[in-house]
């Protein structure tokens, strides 16, 4: 009798992580024309950027990275959302995180290759990239940047298709009849042949863990050789020893708060209300409020060290930063991102679904704001006598952001009608593997009501 | 089937142990020029170079006799200079004067060309070794491989590194000029650029521009392995006259050994006073047309009309 009701829980599963996949509503291919007319803007306004050069940019000799480097570190920040996941909590056998560990390595994919892409626009001589190969000097930190981001994007790659072919296999086996000739040949030549025999699956587990394993320093070393760009200069505020780590908790935490947002967004219209439950935004809000109050003591840390001592330009950089030009942003960022959130986590009061997802939407906009905040003043703070630099984003940096950000949700979108967001067998696996709560059990069988009673 | 497995083993186990030789290769390398490099500049400048034929070239700034062009009421006569003589794009000054502040309430003026360092920031970060140290020690570019990425000017702890950040507005003649990395003229859009201490006259045995125009003879070009300079004026021997003056390095601490040496002073030695009021002239770009601060606008069918975010043209 339990097989049959774990049956009925799986074939449950399977209609309702399938039915976006089937199904397609007028409202989908709206908000796909809306997201794709943003994208073409982005590329009107880089086009452009081509023709004109960075003169189109608020950019000039003092400050002379802007909206670009911020979007790649914010990108590359939330691409660290897959790993921790996905690996650390894979690595710890954390059984809940099986319905979350698809949408967080696809976060960890999309934002990858929309934050690569940042630099490249941000080159004066974008056709000269492939210098980067031919000439490339491993000395210089951007070539480390290359060289590890290229690697998680690889690595990530793999590991979102790994645990993606048992799914695969079963929409060839329930899908393929119905659907067209392409998807068919598709589904069957990503399925590699499975057969889900005792083998495969064991061949699969392991190949699993070891790019669980893998990912994790990977992971690490990305975001640690993104903040080297900005350690490696003798620039106040980036001449610091903190930053590789500093980096690393800030991507883990806006990370966390990206799945938080992915996961309402999927639960809403996918109607995943049985496999994301109330329990997946409780704990993965403890993890952010985990990360939140060791970015907070690492922020404190590093700006009291500075403070404590003010060398000259590190005291420029300090007043443009809390009482000077900046001091909205810098601000902003402490209320948005650390306070608010962490009294929305702490205080628990009201549904936890909506206060989670307020607390990691406002992370994430004090996240962005934080990155701008790296970059921006620490190159405003003038090196020689003269006055502070000024930097003012123009039409085609938003535009380009824009259409940056249209794009990943845009990828994400296209993803989630091709492929299960929710990991079909995982989830099955745990649910089999699990001792039956009560309540599931009473709502598995029929006949509910003697088990509770037996208990 | 247990045998599969090992084999599988085997295959993870090659893949893996190749992967960490290449990180761990890749790690190391950024150590070995680093290290090296240190060496290097250990042995002092004198001996910058093992090749006995190559210069050393380094340039001594003495400020006892700069008034920064104010006494002639002109505005500074080396970045002039060197404006005319690079068609320097508009906004830039290779080699600029600021002025700076003394403690009793006075002022100096600190002419500052790129410095060349030794342990140059600019050339440690390059991605594609576009920005090198040539044989005689100078920081050259090589606009023909530069990606435009900046990384160069966010390291340069001097900003002395300039960016072309659209098609520059030059002069007619500056289109004759024959580029090298020696001259980079003319400039060419999304490269960085700078000063490069005249390389191509220092070959033909001349000085630079900012050194043969500065009427109070302020600069000198050294070279340590003659142990001589010269301002055009005159000629020293180099390390006596580094030493009797007081010589310093800016921002010395920070270890990028400039190549470039300042004498402490404040134009005293043509009778300027610190308090002297008269203030700096701006130097000009006769083939100037304020397309540098400006930005096009939205819309491609307005392609005359010029927009700006920001410093609208007064």
């Amino acid at each position: 009798m339990k097989a049959r009701a774990v049956e009925g829980f799986n074939q449950r599963l399977e209609r309702t992580v399938f039915s976006p996949l089937t199904h397609t509503t007028k409202g989908y291919y709206a908000f796909v024309l809306l997201l794709m007319a943003i994208v073409a803007w982005g590329l009107y306004a880089y086009v452009t950027q081509l023709r004109y050069g960075l003169s189109m940019t608020g950019m000039r000799n003092v400050v002379m990275w802007g909206l670009y480097l911020v979007n790649f570190v914010f990108f590359i920040g939330i691409s660290h959302a897959g790993t921790l996941i996905s690996a650390i909590l894979r690595v710890t056998h954390a059984g809940w995180r099986t319905p979350v560990t698809r949408m967080a390595e696809l976060i960890t994919v999309v934002a990858l290759m929309v934050g690569a892409l940042m630099p490249l626009i941000d080159l004066g001589h974008p056709e000269r990239v492939w210098y980067l190969i031919a000439y490339g000097r491993f000395q210089s930190p951007l070539m480390w940047d290359i060289v590890s981001i290229t690697s998680y994007l690889t690595g990530s790659l793999i590991y979102l298709y790994l645990p993606l072919i048992p799914d695969i296999a079963l929409m060839r086996d329930r899908l393929g009849r119905t659907s067209s000739a392409i998807k068919r040949k598709l589904y069957t030549f990503l399925a590699l042949g499975w057969r889900n025999t005792p083998e495969q699956r064991h061949r699969l587990e392991k190949a699993i863990g070891i790019m669980a394993l893998t990912i994790i320093p990977i992971a690490i070393s990305v975001h640690t050789v993104v903040s080297f760009v900005f350690s490696m200069t003798l620039r106040p505020g980036w001449d610091s020893t903190v930053f590789g780590i500093y980096f690393v908790i800030g991507a883990i935490f806006s990370g966390i708060a990206s799945i938080l947002i992915v996961m309402a967004i999927f639960r809403k219209f996918y109607h995943l209300e049985e496999y994301l439950t109330e329990k997946h935004f409780r704990y993965l809000g403890y993890l952010m409020l985990t990360t939140l109050l060791i970015y907070l003591y690492l922020t404190f840390g590093e700006y009291l060290t500075v403070g404590y001592k003010l060398e000259v330009e590190e005291k420029h950089l300090l007043e443009l930063l809390m009482l000077g030009g900046n001091a909205a942003w810098f601000w902003l960022f402490v209320v948005t991102s650390l306070i608010i959130p962490f009294l929305l986590i702490v205080i628990r009061r009201g549904p936890t679904i909506p206060r989670m997802v307020t607390a990691a939407v406002l992370i994430n906009v004090g996240m962005w704001i934080k990155r701008f905040v790296i970059v921006i003043p620490s190159l405003q703070v003038p090196l020689m006598p003269f006055d502070f630099g000024a930097y003012t984003p123009t039409w085609v940096e938003w535009s380009i952001t824009a259409g940056a950000f249209a794009a990943f949700i845009l990828i994400f979108a296209l993803f989630a009608k091709l492929m299960p967001l929710i990991s079909i067998w995982e989830v099955a696996e745990e649910a089999e593997k699990r001792a039956p709560s009560v309540a599931e059990v009473a709502e598995r069988t029929e006949v509910g009501l003697p088990l509770i009673k037996r208990r | 089937m247990e045998g599969d497995n090992k084999g599988l083993n085997r295959r993870e186990f090659l893949k893996k142990s190749l992967g960490a030789a290449g990180l761990l290769a890749i790690l190391g390398t950024p150590a070995v020029p680093l290290l090296s490099q240190r060496k290097a500049s250990a042995s002092a400048p004198h001996s910058a170079s093992g090749n006995k034929k190559a210069h050393a070239w380094c340039m001594v700034i003495d400020m006892k006799k700069c008034d920064g062009c104010t006494g002639l009421g002109v505005p500074p006569q080396c970045t002039q200079a060197c404006i005319m003589g690079h068609y320097a794009p508009e906004g830039m000054k290779w080699i600029e004067v600021y002025e700076q502040k003394l403690p009793g309430g006075g002022r100096f003026f600190q002419p500052t060309p790129c410095y060349q360092c030794e342990n140059a920031p600019c050339v440690n970060v390059c991605p594609v070794a576009a920005t090198y140290h040539n044989e005689d020690g100078i920081v050259l570019i090589d606009h023909h491989r530069c990606i435009g990425c900046r990384f160069c000017m966010a390291a340069c702890p001097y900003q002395r590194r300039f960016f072309n950040w659209g098609t520059p507005k030059l002069p007619p003649e500056a289109a004759l000029a024959e580029y090298s990395p020696l001259y980079p003229v003319p400039a060419i859009k999304g490269t960085v650029i700078k000063c490069m201490f005249c390389a191509h006259f220092l070959r033909d045995g001349k000085l630079p521009y900012c050194v043969a125009a500065c009427p109070r003879k302020v600069l000198y070009m050294g070279d340590f392995n003659e142990d001589l300079a010269s301002n055009g004026a005159e000629v020293v021997k180099l390390s006596k006259f580094l030493d009797e003056n007081n010589a310093y390095r800016y921002k010395e601490a920070l270890g990028t050994q400039p190549r470039v040496w300042y004498l402490p002073g404040h134009g005293q030695e043509f009778g300027r006073e610190a308090e002297d009021p008269r203030e700096l002239k701006p130097t000009v770009w006769p083939w100037a047309d304020g397309s540098y601060e400006r930005r096009r606008g939205v819309w491609p069918w307005k392609e005359s009309d010029i927009w700006t975010w920001e410093a609208r043209p007064k």
